[in-house]
């Protein structure tokens, strides 16, 4: 496809400048790939070629990095990331039944986008809204609180349709 | 700006926006909107006001009206009838535990009346976006006193005579921490806010970030004029997008005033603060790895010493201060530091914030005196149970804390008494949990934790977790053996011995402790393999009472697994080969014939 | 936004602040209370409210708070106000204008002198 190319290019070119703006130095690379993930939507081993030489270090550090912060992925995700918190209120809560039912209605495993790439679930570790346990997080601002597994296909239902999250 | 006569606060902490907050703003600027009450009615959105289990919040000023559980329509209601007519909302009133409804300003009712507030003195009480809120409220004057009137040797002198200790976990005195940065060689120094809260089930960082940013940014010019660095940076994680904007947001205010830059209210001193994003890494809230993490590399922990003091960022004296320690600097340099060893205890003085989580009635963020005891604070405070079933433990300090049984609610809150009981203060999460909660399970949850968290350095911490963890699974599915539990302990003992940093030290003592106060709980899943709490799905089965059952088909439709057989109108059955124990059927049969049972 | 430079200025920005904050305290010697049903906003309820508050404030009053209520009733002499002062009776005007509005603090609260031209009410009902 032609035009994923350019929107390639025109990625990287954008990555270019945020590493300009910031300075080219190895103490940046976290914000440069928070950069890349936020433009790329995970960060594939030409990414973090590329980040490598932009920031003039081995590819095997950037490597180390993006492996050690559960924040990065090498692998693409879904269109739409429902994060099902599994801190501690939310377990005691009852957050794994909802896990579970969000992995059973969609038939993924977690960190796996769904076949059609819609959706992808995640489990994370407390978001902070302990108080409204147990807390689903969809994108990056539609918080779910109190939420029972009952309540997981209308979630889904609410997403099928969003092309970008 | 005209004055508003009129000012709505509504909470925007974390729990608020995910119970709705967003549709209720909407709501109440759409009826202002609506009645053209713009110039006098004015919405502010505040930080976290704590009472999270109420949510969404709000309060109406200046008769201090405070309404809780919003909707939309609540919202319309209320401005209907109490903005227009003046008439208080009833069915939104906050509510005390007996149902009666309680017109009353905030400061009376009773989940605020026990709290000393300090760190969070104007968490919902100012609008976090402007700065001169935070002015009125005595902002900025610790700073002015310190740079006018004081030497940093004073500073250091009053923050050590406060007695303030660090509130992200260890407790070590703040004072002592800035003397040895200070007294420490280099040509640049670094002061670090430390807001990787990063403990499940705490998060009274992210509401004091977002709720009184100016605080945080007053607090390290200060720790910065003390130490003697220029350069702040505070290192926030990414999952607290709305705290990071509002720093954002705070430091270009306190830039334009003079507060933050060169030559600071017309002193010799400069300071600067930098925003660094975590990436989500548990062991990064280790100051050591915290570091590393600031560096751009894998935040690993390293051997200490050197201390941050004498060696941190970029090889040069570092302070890090957790956010609610910072909150607190403000005030004592204001109020004296006597004004704060008033407060609290002879060894912990002044007050903590705790986050109330899990079965609790009042669940929020709440700051009290230390010292205070564990049932005034869950009791008295939190409201006590939200199940209706008895309290049977309260968790603290996270994955490196532990579990306290209720025998021991009448202890103290402070650092050494909670860590006499093989817990630890941490960073104030506080998650209760009744009796259908196994001990057992909840200590595998924190296993699984610290295994996923483990950064891989030390050998006894990646490997001797992973081996604990698994002890713990066979344990919950019935496989575990009498010597298991003895090997839990060889294990944990050796782990904390041996490792590196915090995390590894303290990541078996929610196994310790569970081990030493619900050891008939353990007991009962590896001798009878049995889970007395009917939490463990391996040990329990699911049961329909024939004589309760109506044969209403609820529950075989709601099954996933289609695991209930039945007629109509006959009693159903469980096969429970097939079932998976996912609870669906408990929570849809409406005749209470369906129970667990552990053998 | 000039730098602040001293403490003189900071305290300047604190007493301004204040101003616009202490609204939400209670503790205070006085309230005026404006009626803003639906009638007595259409009658300009709203200019009134302002005009109070701004005259307050051009007089350094901060012991006075401004609150509002529903419709008093009154809504033939609407836009109405009471004003209450501590240990003197209640009293309700009618017809407040914004220029009425400014009477009222000048004279009333200011200098305890009631505005008998647009006396609606003395007293508790």
């Amino acid at each position: 496809m032609p035009d994923l190319c350019t929107t390639g290019e025109r990625l990287f070119k954008e990555l270019d400048q945020y590493i300009d703006s910031i300075g080219a130095e190895p103490d940046k690379l976290i914000s440069v790939l928070q950069k890349a993930q936020e433009l790329f939507g995970y960060l594939s081993s030409e990414v973090q070629q590329h980040i490598a030489e932009a920031l003039g270090i081995p590819v095997s550090q950037v490597y180390g990095v993006v492996t050690f912060y559960n924040f990065f992925s090498t692998k693409p995700k879904g269109k739409v990331q429902i994060k099902v918190c599994l801190g501690t209120a939310c377990y005691v809560k009852g957050g794994d039944r909802v896990l579970e039912r969000f992995l059973e209605e969609l038939g993924t495993k977690p960190e796996e986008p769904t076949k059609d790439g819609q959706f992808s679930i995640h489990a994370v570790r407390c978001l902070g809204a302990c108080s409204m346990a147990p807390v689903v997080l969809v994108g990056e601002k539609d918080f779910y609180g109190r939420v029972k597994p009952d309540m997981v296909p209308r979630i889904i239902d609410k997403y099928k349709e969003v092309k970008v999250q | 700006m005209p004055l508003a006569a009129t000012t709505i606060l509504i909470c925007a902490g974390g729990a608020c926006i995910s119970a709705g907050e967003e549709s209720v703003k909407q709501a109440l600027e759409k009826e202002i909107e609506k009645y053209a009450l713009g110039d006098v009615v004015r919405v502010v959105e505040t930080g976290c006001m704590g009472a999270c289990s109420l949510g969404p919040l709000m309060v109406i000023y200046p008769e201090g009206v405070f309404y809780q559980k919003l909707t939309p329509q609540a919202a319309k209601k209320i401005v209907e009838e109490h903005i227009l007519k003046g008439r208080i909302v009833k069915e939104y009133l906050y509510k005390m535990p007996t149902g009666e409804a309680v017109p009353e300003a905030v400061e009376k009712l009773p989940f605020f009346a026990r709290q000393v507030k300090i760190a969070t003195r104007n968490v919902g009480y100012i609008d976090p976006l402007n700065i001169e809120e935070y002015i009125a409220r005595d902002g900025y004057f610790a700073l002015a006193k310190v740079l006018k009137q004081m030497s940093p040797e004073q500073v250091i002198e009053e923050v050590k005579k406060s007695g303030l200790r660090g509130r992200g976990g260890a407790g070590f005195p703040t004072g002592l921490k800035w003397e040895l940065t200070r007294k420490s060689q280099g040509d640049k120094k670094y002061i670090v806010c430390n807001a990787d809260e990063g403990d499940p089930g705490a998060f009274m960082d992210r509401s004091v970030l977002e709720g009184d940013p100016h605080t945080i940014l007053e607090a390290m010019a200060i720790g910065g004029f003390a130490i003697g660095a220029n350069q702040g940076y505070i290192y926030v994680r990414a999952e607290y997008p709305l705290a990071i904007e509002r720093l954002n947001i705070a430091i270009s205010q306190a830039k334009e005033y003079g507060f933050l830059g060169e030559k600071i209210m017309g002193s010799d001193f400069s300071f600067h603060i930098e925003i660094r994003i975590g990436a989500g890494a548990f062991v990064c809230g280790e100051e050591t790895a915290l570091i590393a993490s600031i560096e751009g590399k894998r935040g690993q922990p390293r051997v200490k010493p050197p201390y941050p003091a004498q060696s941190g960022v970029w090889g040069r004296p570092t302070v890090i201060n957790n956010v609610e320690t910072l909150a607190c600097i403000p005030p004592i340099i204001t109020k004296g530091a006597d004004w704060f060893r008033s407060i609290g205890t002879e060894k912990s003085p002044g007050t903590k914030v705790f986050a109330l989580a899990g079965k609790i009635t009042n669940t929020g963020l709440v700051e009290v005196p230390m010292g205070i005891t564990l049932k005034e604070l869950l009791y008295e405070i939190g409201g006590g149970s939200s199940t209706g079933k008895k309290i049977k433990a309260v968790q603290t300090g996270g994955p490196s804390g532990g579990c306290i049984p209720s025998e021991y609610f009448d202890t103290p809150v402070d650092y050494e008494s909670l860590q006499k009981l093989g817990a630890i203060m941490g960073s104030g999460g506080m998650i209760v949990m009744d009796e259908d909660d196994c001990m057992v399970d909840v200590a595998r949850f924190f296993l699984e934790f610290t295994v996923d968290e483990s950064c891989g350095k030390c050998t006894p911490c990646r490997e001797g977790t992973k081996q604990m963890l698994k002890i713990l699974d066979k344990i919950t599915a019935g496989e575990g053996a009498e010597e298991d539990l003895q090997e839990l302990e060889n294990l944990a003992t050796v782990i904390k011995d041996t490792s590196l940093c915090g995390l590894g030290q303290t990541a078996p003592n929610p196994v310790l402790s569970t081990l030493r106060y619900y050891h008939n709980e353990y007991e009962a899943h590896v001798k009878e393999k049995r889970c007395p709490s009917l939490k463990c799905k391996q040990l329990i089965r699911y049961v329909i009472d024939s004589s309760k059952c109506v044969g209403c088909t609820a529950c075989a439709r709601v099954c996933p697994v289609n695991a209930i057989s039945g007629e109509v109108r006959k009693v159903h059955q469980i096969d429970n080969e097939v079932c998976i124990r996912c609870g669906s059927c408990i929570e849809v049969c409406r005749f209470g014939a369906i129970s667990k049972v552990s053998p | 936004m000039s730098k602040i430079k001293s403490l003189e200025d900071l305290m300047k920005i604190k007493e301004k602040a204040l101003r616009d904050l202490q609204l939400r305290e209670t503790d205070k010697r006085g309230k005026i209370t404006v009626a803003m049903g639906t009638c007595g906003i259409a009658a300009g309820a709203k200019d009134t409210l302002k005009a109070i508050v701004e005259a307050l404030n051009e007089n350094n009053i901060n012991d006075v708070s401004v609150v509002q209520s529903g419709c008093m009733g009154l809504c033939e002499v609407e836009p109405t106000v009471e004003v209450r002062l501590e240990g003197q009776e209640p009293v309700v005007y009618g017809h407040v204008t914004p220029e009425n509005a400014k009477r009222i603090v000048k004279l009333h609260i200011m200098s305890s002198q009631v505005v008998t031209d647009l006396l609606v009410r003395k007293g508790e009902i």
